[in-house]
């Protein structure tokens, strides 16, 4: 047992930080918003080609850094201190993760592409009824053709590839009978419907008309995919956690400075007692959040993965919701402008509450799973 | 980062586990199940077995008697005597004053009372609190005036109350703190006593709690006559010691091993009680109770091994304490209510041992017996070792910066 960060880790940390805090700040943040597009494409070459940070879970065989689950968490929850906007976790951690588990010759010829920024994924496997049920499909895949709908397919309008779950046999809620793709984003048949999230990152209903697929683009099994697919939306889930925690910690940090400057009845508010009260209580759900966080993460690759997921997700949920609505209450009503940065981490904050999942569903998950 | 143990600490767990196995006295458990008084020889037989084998003091330095254990080796050890439902050892002299007088203590102080701390020979109490001074401890009045005997020699006489002191009833010795200067802040004038219990002028008297049990005492100082070398670390620096005391009584307070072991309890009871057509484990609202604690107790869980990771690099145990003293304490509290919620109708008769000859039986399940009892007892958590508000005074203080 042992929960210290390796030197190479600690390393990756610090420069990541450090990149972020000379390049990323709030207002650079807020103009890549401004375009429209959803992501910076000169940050994710940064990512790629300065920093190295796309090889972070990846071996060394692939050009990787020889990291993994931890190296994900230490990269996520420092994009959460700085809302990144960019698709990390749909590539890195989510495609990444799926060729990963594949192995073999499909993840030779992705994953160097990852690694390099060229190659960027996007998860498109919940449909408008599915809530975050990842076997409710009605995207069919019969004889090799393709049909159906996405939605809200986070970064589908920057990915070149999309990772899609489609019914292949079976009933819609059957476990088998899932099939596993990755395809090229631009197959002929596919349209999509782009728009910006409530954060400001891109996202697509993604349809699929006749979208001839070749054996080639099948991830692992025919009819076997649900199980690749839970575990890196597990996977995912963990590092959604971990970038909550970097949210977490700096809107609490943002609102303790607040209440130490802001004056009122002639003293900070900081040293009224309901108000330090419950800044004590956002921090130990921030404590709590990195704790569980790191459980979460240090099980992914154990018989506990998914309980263990749940847990942390359910944890996490209620302390995002939490720290946000009192990071913006003590602020006061310039908490609800678009003018301060906290109001922006309130909402990737919110986004990411429900994002894989809500605290109830993740209750009941832990629940059907252990009791 | 990795959560596997290596194959030493498994090796030690089963070592560990054997022994409690083969000389933890199950007899305890027993009596506590039949609700009958512990005696002191009760408290003290698992304290022996442990001080024989060289167990008694794992967070001890080695010098003092320590086990030298790795983190991840106590950590271990709490895992294996929760399981095993092993009655908790008394802190007063484990936890609270021996770590006080190895820190602060001459070298004098250190061999006349840690041999008998570790042998359980002495019995120590805690004088802290106050009826006027309960969360604000500083503003004790409990007077300790130095004066020169007829022997030379110097003395402290001591008048005042003490209350809330608990198992002084058993009491051999206790920790006082006390006033010495009335004439500077009041944290500046307050020395910390070591007072015989046997010394004239002191009165224990018994205060009894909610669940009808006798864990608590009125403590009275008369003119009680202490010697000046019974006072650890410098006249007027007793709050360093009160301080530091505290902050190590908060580490053990989270009590995850415990409540890990309460849990998996309540969820036995559940299964095997009915609740309509099915069990209480299948109800929907109950279960969602359950998992929702679980949730938070795996958060504590993993927040108190990040702050004992952080102690092994050399940080000591700091303001972050507590975290762990208002969550632990909240999730043992959250225990009780649901086991109360279990026993059902059976939570409302009040439960009294039956000796041998009582024609008078207990009634309903062995499960709901105590729960009442315990639900009550149990609200203290939240008020002793400074209370729950107060902790966020610290962190707000200490961490935040407030």
């Amino acid at each position: 047992m042992d929960f210290n960060y390796t030197e190479v880790q600690t390393m990756l940390r610090d420069t990541l930080s450090r990149y972020l805090a000379d390049t990323y700040n709030f207002d650079t943040r807020q103009k890549a918003v401004a375009t429209g597009k959803g992501w910076n494409p000169a940050v994710w070459q940064a990512f790629a080609e300065e920093l190295g940070i796309l090889g972070a879970p990846f071996s060394e065989d692939h050009g990787g850094l020889g990291g993994g689950a931890v190296e994900n968490m230490i990269v996520m929850e420092e994009m959460g201190r700085a809302i990144v906007l960019e698709p990390y976790l749909s590539t890195v951690v989510i495609g990444g993760g799926a060729l990963k588990a594949v192995g073999g010759a499909v993840a030779d010829a992705h994953i160097p592409g990852i690694i390099a920024g060229t190659t960027r994924i996007a998860l498109a496997a919940y449909e408008p009824q599915s809530r975050w049920a990842l076997h409710d499909l009605t995207t069919t895949l019969k004889g090799g053709v393709l049909n159906g709908q996405k939605a809200v397919v986070e970064g589908a309008a920057h990915a070149t590839h999309l990772l899609v779950t489609a019914r292949s046999s079976g009933g819609q809620r059957d476990a088998g009978g899932v099939t596993l793709l990755l395809i090229p984003a631009d197959l002929p048949g596919i349209t999509r419907r782009d728009y910006l999230t409530v954060h400001g990152s891109s996202a697509s209903e993604v349809y699929f008309e006749n979208v001839a697929i070749g054996a080639d683009h099948v991830l692992g099994a025919a009819d076997a995919g649900l199980a690749i697919v839970d575990q890196v939306v597990d996977e995912a889930t963990a590092a959604a956690c971990a970038e909550a925690c970097g949210v977490l910690r700096v809107m609490h940090a943002t609102t303790l400075d607040y209440a130490k400057q802001r004056k009122q009845f002639g003293k900070a508010i900081g040293d009224f007692q309901v108000i330090q009260h419950r800044l004590v209580d956002m921090f130990m759900e921030v404590e709590q959040s990195v704790s569980i966080t790191l459980m979460a993460t240090l099980k992914l690759d154990t018989a506990e993965r998914a309980a263990a997921v749940s847990m942390a997700k359910a944890k996490v949920s209620k302390g995002a919701r939490f720290v946000g609505q009192n990071a913006v209450q003590i602020h006061g009503g310039i908490g609800i402008t678009q003018e301060l940065a906290v109001g922006h981490f309130f909402k990737r904050a919110t986004l990411l509450e429900n994002q894989f999942g809500s605290a109830d569903h993740h209750l009941a998950r832990y629940e059907a799973l252990t009791m | 980062m990795d959560l596997n143990f290596s194959p030493e600490d498994v090796a030690f767990r089963d070592e560990v586990r054997t022994f409690i196995n083969d000389h933890y006295p199950a007899y305890l458990n027993e009596k506590i199940h039949e609700g009958e008084e512990m005696a002191k020889e009760d408290f003290l037989s698992w304290h022996k077995v442990l001080h024989a084998k060289g167990w008694i003091v794992p967070a001890w330095p080695v010098a003092y008697g320590g086990t030298g254990w790795t983190p991840v080796q106590r950590y271990i050890w709490s895992e294996e005597t929760a399981r095993a439902d092993c009655v908790r050892l008394m802190p007063f002299g484990l936890s609270m004053v021996g770590p006080v007088i190895y820190t602060f203590g001459t070298p004098e102080q250190k061999s006349r009372f840690l041999p008998r701390i570790l042998s359980g020979e002495d019995w120590w109490c805690q004088g802290y609190s106050e009826p006027g001074s309960g969360s604000d401890l500083a503003s004790l009045r409990t007077r300790a005036e130095r004066f020169t005997g007829d022997d030379g020699k110097e003395y402290y006489r001591v008048n005042g109350q003490k209350t809330w002191t608990t198992m002084a009833q058993h009491a051999d010795w206790g920790f006082f703190l006390v006033r010495t200067d009335t004439t500077v802040k009041a944290q500046e004038g307050i020395s910390f006593l070591l007072i015989d219990m046997k010394s004239p002028g002191i009165t224990v008297r018994p205060i009894i709690t909610l669940g009808g049990e006798h864990e608590v005492n009125e403590v009275w100082l008369e003119d009680v006559i202490v010697p000046v070398d019974q006072r650890i670390f410098e006249e007027n620096k007793g709050w360093t010691c009160a301080k530091f005391l505290l902050a190590h009584e908060r580490t053990g307070i989270a009590g995850v091993a415990a409540s890990k072991r309460g849990v998996e309890r309540i969820k036995d009871v559940a299964r095997a009680t009915a609740d309509g057509e099915t069990a209480l484990m299948a109800n929907p609202f109950f279960k969602r109770k359950i998992s929702e604690l679980e949730v938070d107790l795996a958060a504590l869980e993993y927040t108190e091994l990040r702050t004992l990771a952080g102690e092994s690099s050399g940080k000591g145990p700091g303001p972050e304490s507590s975290l762990l003293k208002i969550k632990g304490t909240e999730i043992q509290q959250r225990l009780t209510e649901l086991a109360l919620e279990a026993a059902g109708v059976y939570g409302a008769p009040y439960f009294r041992s039956f000796g041998e000859g009582d024609n008078a039986f207990a009634v309903g399940p062995e499960s709901a017996r105590r729960t009442a009892p315990v639900y009550f007892n149990m609200r203290k958590t939240s008020i002793y070792g400074g209370s729950n508000e107060i902790q966020r005074n610290i962190i707000a203080k200490m961490v935040l910066g407030l």
